[in-house]
């Protein structure tokens, strides 16, 4: 076959634009690649799907030359390559779009672009052309902003309009929603819309069906390493899809039945100030969970979340009224008297603040449980017991372990969230209160602790979720407030909003004037 | 793996001493002989170790306090000095007096001094943010020219013919002697005794996690409930209350009387022996003894080879760099990238 030098504005070439064949890669004995055929075409959306450790992060490295493969090889434009460095990737037209980003803090928007561009370009010119692409694509930013003052949503923005500059052929983005307000998303998908209609090819990495059968026409699917299938996702239902990338049915939340009890939870007009430039300042937050109900934070990352987090397991303290807790003001004690109240937490950050990652899990389960007595008796560990309760809830919990014991660092995302959070409802708190219970996780494991936490509301329990998934907060919470800015909104029922509503709500320009009303 | 590291260091060190002993001339095999043979070669040299060892052992406990919970307590030289000079001054205050035991008090009164010392550097932490580890080094220099300014006035000895020193202590202020030895005194116990208790304490009591959750992952800390704050003073106390300890032993056992200067950098060198033992206790007697040899072999050296004092303070230190570089070796792995493609 004649090699043709691809040209933006000619005829579709019957060539694809870029073909993976067999591609495969091993890390030791761990096969992350198994033959994966690809091909993506000029202006085609396609989308890579598959759970947490299928493979698409390595395949995608690997196509943007940061590992090389094992086996197989790369086609561009129909001559075969080798992607040495993401630089010849990048000089070939391949731009990609991190799902964590790789920026410096202390530099502004314009800095972080220009570091990427190379020496042709100007500062000034830099910064123009970020206002061009800016306005034309709405991604809207700041060229002096300090990236470090920026939230997920808006450093992800940098990220996208770095990669445009260099005008691609073909964009990766690994999981871009995972940060965005449905409106957002949907900005985002008219602007790839706008690419793909440009001539440059588009990888979506993600895991969300909803959105993938909304832009993408072809789909890819991987599980553990293998291409599964490879079909137009919009002639699937998202059932099937998703029994694809897991293997197996993935069953829906058997949902409960109960009336809502007591008001365990009272929140009132709880306010924090920030401690670093970093955080947000949490204004008058007024919010009641009753025994028996799921209540759901909806928000974009970076609107207070985590400081709301801190303020409700009393990481952070407040006033002495601000936080009750069955009855108990408690805003002004610590955590571990919140957990005497019968209050369980869960952070976002598995690795380093719910579990200590050297640790063995015995170990990790005194965190939470060395005061509560079973554990823990004058002073001294009792070791067998705290075996014994990480046996416990390894088993209820259905943890996979590589060893009776292992360290937190060596378990799975999926698996540790599973231990985290059981670890917590084993205790059947009162409250518990849990923020992005299955950000990173397999859909298995995300689907079996969204079970256990609505089996833990059936029992009467009160849980607070905190998410920026609204699919799940959908899914499984009976009220909903939206948090932005560090202002919370009031909780309306489940069934009275609809996605567009939340989403406005998370941008802060909702019709509804909800935020005054707490 | 993780054992090997200090022995490879030991070895690294010794082996770079002997290049620079070489170079001065003098045989490396000598020195050797002088250094580690000489210094364990009869019943009184072995007295001698123990009389050194056990303040290196005392101190060194108290500082794996700080840091197993990555509190850089540098100052332990300081809240050793402190803790003698406060022990000191109850024993000339009771210079005379019919009590059978002052010394006992003096203990006590050595530890909270060293422990008080101690919680400076800490609150001053706790409250400003202040690194921990400049405020404790500078209140060494603080501490050591108070003791100084101290035995030059208030409590030199009226009929010592104006010299810097104190009345030498009553027998009732002095630390016994154990085993019938003139030489080894209590301090010795003391300190294993320190060392049984942080056995117990460190590997299964919850506070013994506490400091190693701090050290290990500060942000799970506080999601358990554990105070940061709390955790550095009590750290600081008990580290400066064993310093202290150490000081008083010294001056009440070994010296008997205050001047100007009662520790040849007993608080510094315990920072090589806290590493070089891995934080952990029974790794921290046996390298404790190691340098203990270390520096009555310097000693030896220099009256017998006249290798200068100063190589023993040189190989101190290169022990401590060969140390934690050993760390970061065994727990990382070292690749030399050439450019071009990562595998």
């Amino acid at each position: 076959m004649s090699a043709r030098v691809g040209d933006r504005d000619g005829a579709v070439p019957d060539l694809p634009l870029v073909e993976l064949r067999g591609i495969s890669k091993k890390y030791g004995d761990l096969l992350a690649n198994d033959g994966i055929d690809l091909a993506i075409r000029k202006g085609e959306i396609h989308a890579l799907l598959g759970e947490n450790g299928a493979g698409k992060s390595t395949l995608v490295k690997i196509l943007y030359g940061i590992v090389g493969p094992s086996d197989g090889e790369i086609l561009w434009e129909g001559r075969p390559v080798v992607m040495t460095t993401p630089v010849k990737a990048r000089a070939l037209g391949i731009g990609m779009v991190f799902q964590h980003f790789s920026l410096f803090d202390d530099l502004s928007v314009a800095e972080n672009i220009a570091v990427a561009l190379g020496k042709d370009w100007s500062l000034q010119a830099v910064r123009s052309e970020i206002g061009k692409i800016s306005a034309n694509y709405g991604l809207a930013l700041e060229p002096e902003r300090k990236v470090w003052t920026l939230s997920a949503g808006e450093r992800q923005r940098i990220e996208i309009v770095r990669c445009l500059l260099q005008n691609p052929k073909i964009l990766i983005l690994d999981e871009p929603t995972s940060v965005l307000t449905p409106q957002e998303a949907e900005r985002l998908f008219e602007t790839l819309e706008r690419l793909a209609a440009d001539g440059c090819a588009i990888l979506f990495i993600s895991h969300r069906l909803e959105e993938v059968r909304r832009i993408c026409r072809h789909a890819t699917i991987l599980r553990l390493g293998r291409v599964v299938a490879t079909l137009d996702p919009r002639g699937s239902s998202a059932k099937d899809i998703a029994a694809m990338m897991v293997g197996s049915e993935v069953g829906d939340i058997a949902s409960r039945k109960h009336e809502p009890a007591g008001e365990i939870l009272h929140v009132r007009d709880l306010e924090l100030a920030p401690e670093t430039i970093h955080e947000k300042a949490l204004q008058r937050i007024s919010l009641k969970v009753r025994g028996g109900e799921i209540v759901g934070i909806a928000g974009v990352a970076g609107n207070g979340q985590s400081e709301f987090f801190s303020a409700l397991s009393g990481e952070r303290l407040s006033q002495r009224d601000m936080v009750v807790i069955g009855g108990e003001h408690c805003g002004d004690v610590g955590i571990a008297a919140r957990r005497t109240l019968g209050g369980a937490f869960v952070p976002e950050e598995r690795l380093g603040h719910a579990a200590a990652p050297n640790y063995p899990l015995s170990d990790n389960t005194l965190i939470s449980h060395h005061t509560a007595g079973d554990i823990v008796r004058n002073g001294f560990i009792l070791k067998e017991a705290a075996e014994k309760l990480s046996q416990q809830i390894i088993q209820q919990f259905d943890v996979r372990v590589p060893r009776p014991d292992p360290e937190a660092r060596t378990l799975s995302g999926g698996n540790l969230q599973k231990f985290v959070i059981g670890r917590e409802i084993i205790s059947k708190p009162k409250l518990l209160i849990v923020d992005q219970p299955t950000w990173g996780v397999d859909a298995g494991a995300a689907q079996m602790i969204r079970q256990a936490l609505v089996n833990l509301a059936a029992e009467g329990s009160a849980i607070l979720v905190i998410s920026q998934d609204l699919d799940e907060l959908f899914e499984i919470a009976d009220r909903i407030a939206v948090i932005h800015d560090g202002r919370l909104s009031v909780a309306l029922p489940t069934a009275e909003w609809t996605r567009e509503a939340i989403g406005l709500e998370m941008m802060g320009v909702g019709q509804k004037d909800l935020f005054d009303a707490a | 793996m993780r054992t090997a590291a200090p022995i490879a260091a030991l070895l690294l060190a010794f082996g770079v001493a002997g290049l620079v002993i070489a170079i001065l001339g003098k045989s490396p095999v000598a020195a050797f002989h002088v250094y580690v043979i000489g210094s364990l070669s009869d019943a009184w040299a072995i007295q001698e170790l123990m009389v050194k060892a056990a303040p290196l052992i005392m101190i060194a406990i108290g500082l794996s306090y700080c840091f197993r919970a990555n509190l850089w307590n540098i100052g332990a030289e300081g809240q050793f000095v402190i803790g003698g000079l406060f022990g000191g001054w109850l024993a000339i205050t009771f210079h005379g007096s019919d009590w059978t035991y002052v010394w006992p008090i003096m203990l006590l009164v050595g530890a909270v001094a060293g422990a008080c010392y101690a919680l400076i550097p800490a609150f001053l932490k706790v409250r400003f943010g202040a690194n921990e580890i400049l405020t404790s080094l500078m209140l060494v220099n603080i501490g050591q020219l108070f003791l100084d300014y101290m035995v030059r006035g208030q409590l030199r000895d009226p009929r010592g013919m104006n010299f810097p020193q104190s009345v030498a202590f009553d027998p009732s202020a002095t630390l016994p002697t154990i085993w019938g030895s003139d030489r080894v005194h209590l301090g010795f116990i003391f300190a294993l005794v320190a060392v049984v208790l942080t056995m117990i304490v460190g590997g299964r009591s919850i506070f013994g996690y506490r400091l190693r959750l701090t050290g290990d992952a500060p942000k799970a800390a506080q999601f358990a409930g554990f105070s940061s704050k709390t955790t550095t003073l009590l750290a600081f106390a008990i580290s400066g209350s064993l310093a202290g300890l150490a000081g008083v032993c010294e001056v009440s056992g070994q010296i008997g009387q205050l001047q100007p200067t009662i520790s040849p950098g007993y608080g510094f060198t315990a920072v090589t022996v806290a590493f070089l033992g891995r934080l952990h206790p029974v790794g921290i007697v046996l390298s404790g003894l190691v340098l203990a040899l270390v520096m009555i072999g310097g000693e030896n050296a220099q009256i017998m080879l006249k290798l200068p004092l100063d190589l023993t303070t040189a190989f101190q230190g290169l022990l401590l760099l060969f140390v934690l570089s050993a760390d970061a070796v065994v727990s990382y792995q070292f690749r030399f990238v050439m450019g071009g493609r990562r595998r």
